[in-house]
């Protein structure tokens, strides 16, 4: 028996979700915060039972209000998604619980689980006891697939919300955010100046991919903090991680060298990122991203 | 003005080599250890809020180091709870002993960061409100007003929104746009003379049972097999090649 916290993105189901119910082995109970996205996870296979969990205290996040009111529900482990709120409901969960909590999971193999610490520069294996509250990293396990039919029950519970939303602020862009993102381009210091960052974005757009950059260009050129990546940044695993102009120090390398490929451009032939880069080209990015750019189209 | 207790944890340097001897990180081949990043934050807003704050640790006796380098900018009150090794407590335990801590300075506000920079887990800011029965709010990257009610900046799924909350809270903080403040000789002289309230889990006088999971083994990250270096741009179309069809990433 496992209970999944759902993960979800406005009314509907994050792709996580179906990620925490692949690691749950079948029949896992999905417990949907504010009732969102619950006739999504009662279509996924290997789930047996939705709980809609109802009430004023979802109208906007609260960790402490979330976590007292799906807590009550949980039966056996407790999965939630490695994410911002997913994390904060599981510690607070799991402190109210009197249970430990571990964050940001990357393999489960029954009581014994394992996860990057050092933003991945090291790797810990931990036995953990039935009750502990595990966070998952996104996408690290098999989603499950579809075709399930779970009965989806709805339960209205209250908590005391201890915050509320004043203002809300939209993305200042449509673009992908780094951790979600499937394909990340990022750009170090060798891309000389901000402004030609719009190369990156152009190749981005090309392939759907999120826009990152290093930790020196987001301090020396004022960029946003939310696409740095590193371990003062976010830690990202996509399928393919695009590094230009990048050299690779310790603290960047830490925030991706998780990704499943690594394509590194930099016109130093002994920059540190070709050591953890798949395919490397030794090349400018003035040379390099105009044919990425021909190439990508003539697929 | 709210006391303000801020959560510090002493950690090895972002920058540091992090080296596996046998199954342990090798604590020893730490060149350099810091203040968590996204604690100085916390510490740099608590300063700016002013008033009486309570620089609290949890951890070994090097972390005594970290304690005087929050006096030398400014924090008023410093308390070391005293654990060896802390791999040896789960997050329950973590909680439940920074939280005793805070209680008892009386502080009604907590200021953290979101998380530490070498478990990189978040699980202690929102663990030790839970314990306290505060609000908290995680993730912050500015922050207004003071105890009566802190407007704070947090990620939304949709962008950002500003949360407001009151004490008793907890804020842990992201990257601010204030890096922590630099002492100055006065503070570094001041510093060596404060005195570090020491004490163990016992001597707070909190239970925080045994631990529910234990630490097996720290192992380096599985290395990645050579990849494939190619010279100039005109090889560039070869390599999209392969990530269509070796990689199937594309």
């Amino acid at each position: 028996m496992v209970t999944v916290i759902a993960e979800t993105s406005g009314n509907s189901l994050h792709p996580v979700t179906a990620q925490l119910v692949g690691a749950a082995g079948g029949d896992a109970t999905v417990l949907c915060p504010g009732g969102n996205g619950a006739s999504e996870a009662a279509a996924l296979s290997g789930v047996s039972k939705v709980i809609s969990v109802e009430g004023d205290c979802f109208s906007s996040f609260d960790g402490g209000a979330w976590a007292s009111a799906l807590g009550s529900l949980t039966e056996g482990r407790v999965l939630a998604a490695s994410t911002a709120n997913g994390r904060e409901i599981a510690s607070r969960m799991a402190a109210a619980k009197g249970v430990a909590v571990v964050q940001d999971v990357t393999s489960i193999s029954g009581n014994t689980v394992s996860r990057p610490i050092y933003s991945g520069k090291a790797i810990e294996t931990i036995t953990v006891s039935d009750d502990t509250i595990l966070t998952l990293r996104p996408n690290t396990f098999a989603a499950a697939d579809g075709g399930g039919s779970a009965a989806v029950n709805t339960v209205n519970q209250s908590a005391d919300v201890a915050t509320s939303v004043k203002e809300a602020i939209a993305k200042a862009s449509e673009r992908l955010d780094v951790s979600d993102a499937d394909i990340v381009i990022s750009g170090g210091r060798g891309m000389g100046s901000i402004d030609n960052f719009s190369h990156l974005e152009a190749i981005a757009d090309q392939l759907g991919a999120a826009v990152g950059a290093s930790r020196a260009v987001v301090d020396e050129w004022g960029m946003s903090h939310s696409i740095q990546v590193g371990q003062t940044g976010k830690t990202v695993n996509p399928s393919l991680y695009i590094a230009v102009g990048i050299s690779g120090a310790i603290q960047h390398l830490a925030g991706m060298r998780s990704s499943k490929y690594i394509v590194a451009i930099n016109k130093d032939a002994d920059a540190p990122i070709f050591g953890v880069a798949d395919y490397g080209i030794v090349a400018t990015w003035e040379e390099a991203l105009p044919a990425l750019s021909d190439a990508l189209s003539n697929l | 003005m709210a006391d303000i207790a801020v959560l510090l944890k002493q950690v090895p340097d972002t920058n540091a080599k992090i080296v596996v001897s046998g199954d342990r990180v090798d604590e020893g081949a730490v060149n350099k250890w810091s203040m968590s990043p996204y604690d100085e934050y916390a510490l740099e807003a608590a300063l700016a809020q002013g008033g009486s704050i309570t620089a609290i640790t949890c951890g070994p006796d090097r972390a005594k180091k970290m304690l005087t380098d929050a006096a030398a900018v400014g924090a008023t009150n410093l308390m070391h709870i005293v654990v060896d090794d802390l791999t040896t407590l789960d997050s329950n335990q973590v909680a439940s002993i920074l939280a005793a801590a805070v209680e008892k300075t009386g502080a009604s506000v907590v200021f953290c960061g979101k998380q530490a920079a070498d478990t990189n887990a978040g699980s202690t800011g929102p663990g030790v409100a839970e314990k306290l029965g505060s609000g908290c709010v995680t993730m912050v990257s500015e922050l207004s007003g003071d105890s009566s009610g802190f407007l704070a900046l947090r990620p939304s799924a949709t962008g950002m929104e500003r949360v407001s909350v009151s004490a008793p809270c907890v804020i842990a903080f992201d990257k601010m746009g204030t890096e922590l403040r630099r002492p100055n000789v006065k503070g570094i002289m001041m510093a060596k003379k404060k005195a570090i309230e020491t004490m163990s889990v016992e001597d707070l006088g909190v239970d925080i049972g045994s631990a529910s999971v234990t630490l097996d083994n720290q192992s380096p990250p599985a290395e990645k097999p050579a990849g494939q270096k190619f010279e100039g741009a005109e090889s560039v179309s070869t390599v999209v090649g392969k990530l269509r069809e070796e990689a199937k990433v594309i």
